[in-house]
């Protein structure tokens, strides 16, 4: 038995090139499997529960596989809807294709599986942090505004075994969406495992990440991978590589239900674009285990940005941005009566040191220079006052050698920019589970459901 | 053929990235065994200097099969937080990039 499992690309609503679907269908895909989210572009995601994609990107990539999927009568699978898996961003996922089922008369059945827990449904006795966090303080807990489990396969194998034919997951590892239909199938999950991590990133294991995404051929001793597009190539190298990419071990990573090993794995070229997984194990956990994920709002920002250009401050750029900094606090103090408890600021000068800051190796004289301050406080009123307080030095700070004021470069009017709440990840912890579909709700949506 | 005076003169390609929230890391992909065999100097201290992080959190993988060598260690600062000037982590290879290799 042999179980094909369609990538199109790494993150819905990234896009692809609509002909690689169409070919992933003649090569004979079984299921289509997109990721639909990511920590990766912080925490603001979960903490305010919206997407970091736009609808209709989103909505050009649903089209294009729900077509797909109606036509081939293979599931659609999409996991961490709506970028960190909130129930909000489940229900703007399932809204989007909902819309497209219907503009395009197509006849699939929707599941949702929600992923979103409330910290009071949640027994702080059998949470435990993973490294490098300490242990859960419940009151972190509460602080958060949303906290996701992360779900392996088997609530979007249930969700299939239920006549899904769409299944649009809250939080899911990257793996559990293409991992579900195979193993339910039946196939071993050393393979199974290793070929979803292989096809997470989409064409990422290739040597053209940019030209879409990969179909992963399962099977009893190991399975093949091939990118969609028949001018890529997947090459052992490649495929190898990708089991370093975000990950902290590239040779295990643990599932909700067990830890996939690739020590032992083996890569053959089977041609001059196709490669041969073998030797991948699943060694189950004795106890199943979710991760958690949360955020919490830790304050307000409001960001100035103001940029340098004359030579002669930018010869002496350290002394200026010592100087500002040290001036910040004069002026905040007595303007506005606050002290370094109030309220906290991050100046940043991009072109010179920015992103790098303390690590810097190399601080040679600057062209021009950006210069970012972002002032972090308790509420937005806070932090607005505290950048409209210092917007005259932004604008007039001359270096110490200076006997008159030079006018800086504001690229923007107004110059403050609110950014509203600012938000951390709080939450690195696993907790354990009777059930590995205990803490995930799934519903069937029928097409009368608002 | 050039003089090589970093790794990344060495190498196909030095990347970093986040590894989830908590964590931040990084590949050096090496040309070939050669330049594998010249970055063995490569070592906890070694990174812990670079970064300005603790040693004893540093995990350090050789792949020989692939001419690479992983690093991982603790986001030393908290990712999207105030002093977080590098949401994704990915341009926090150049420190590493840039080391100098002796000849």
């Amino acid at each position: 038995m042999e179980v094909r499992v369609l990538t199109p690309t790494g993150m819905l609503g990234a896009g692809f090139p609509p002909e690689t679907v169409t070919r992933g269908l003649e090569l004979g895909a079984d299921v289509i499997a997109v990721d639909g989210g990511s920590t990766d572009s912080g925490p603001h995601y979960l903490g305010s529960g919206t997407a970091k994609t736009a609808a209709a990107a989103v909505a050009q990539d649903l089209r294009l596989l729900l077509r797909a999927a109606a036509n081939a009568r293979i599931p659609l699978i999409v996991g961490s809807c709506g970028t960190s898996g909130t129930d909000s961003g489940v229900d703007w996922v399932a809204g989007i294709a909902r819309e497209i089922l219907a503009a395009e008369g197509l006849d699939l059945r929707i599941a949702v599986i929600y992923s979103e827990q409330q910290a009071a449904g949640l027994d702080i006795e059998r949470i435990r942090p993973l490294p490098p966090s300490g242990p859960l303080d419940p009151a972190t807990l509460e602080s958060c505004t949303h906290i996701v489990g992360m779900m392996g396969h088997e609530p979007i194998v249930a969700a299939l075994e239920g006549g899904a034919d769409v299944v649009l997951a809250g939080r899911a590892t990257d793996t559990a969406i293409a991992a579900a239909l195979p193993l339910m199938k039946g196939l071993p999950p050393g393979p199974v495992w290793h070929a979803a991590k292989i096809v997470e990133c989409g064409g990422q294991c290739t040597t053209n990440p940019r030209a879409g995404g990969v179909l992963a051929t399962i099977d009893q001793d190991g399975f093949t991978i091939e990118p969609l597009d028949p001018g890529n190539s997947c090459t052992p190298y490649t495929v190898a590589a990708h089991m370093l990419y975000e990950t902290v071990n590239p040779h295990s990573m643990r599932e909700p239900a067990g830890t996939i090993v690739v020590s032992d794995a083996t890569y053959t070229a089977l041609d001059d674009r196709r490669v041969r997984v073998e030797g991948s194990r699943f060694e189950p956990a004795a106890q199943h285990t979710i991760k958690l994920e949360g955020a919490r709002i830790t304050g307000y920002e409001t960001m100035s940005f103001t940029a340098i250009r004359d030579p002669h401050i930018l010869g002496q750029i350290d002394t200026w941005a010592a100087l500002l900094r040290k001036m910040i606090g004069e002026w905040v103090a007595r303007t506005l009566g606050l002290g370094d408890g109030d309220y906290d600021f991050d100046l940043r000068l991009y072109g010179y040191d920015a992103i790098l800051d303390d690590i810097e190796p190399d601080r040679s004289p600057p062209k021009e220079v950006g210069v970012m301050l972002l002032v972090h406080a308790a509420d937005q009123q806070t932090a607005t006052a505290v950048a409209k307080v210092v917007n005259p030095l932004m604008l007039h700070l001359p270096t110490p050698d200076m006997n008159y004021l030079p006018s800086l470069a504001f690229p923007t009017s107004p110059a403050e920019t609110e950014r509203g709440p600012a938000y951390e990840f709080v939450l690195n912890h696993a907790v354990d589970v009777d059930s590995p579909t205990a803490l995930f709700r799934i519903h069937r949506l029928e097409a009368t459901d608002a | 053929m050039p003089e090589t005076r970093t790794i990344a003169d060495l190498a196909l390609e030095v990347r970093s990235k986040n590894a989830g929230p908590f964590w931040v890391t990084m590949e050096v992909f090496l040309r070939d065994r050669a330049g594998y065999d010249r970055i063995a100097f490569l070592d906890a201290p070694v990174v812990a200097r670079l970064y300005g992080v603790d040693p004893a959190t540093i995990q350090i993988f050789r792949i020989p099969a692939l001419n690479v060598v992983k690093i991982s260690f603790p986001r030393p600062v908290s990712q999207g937080s105030l002093r977080d000037r590098d949401i994704h982590a990915g341009q926090h290879h150049v420190p590493l990039a840039q080391l100098p290799v002796s000849a």
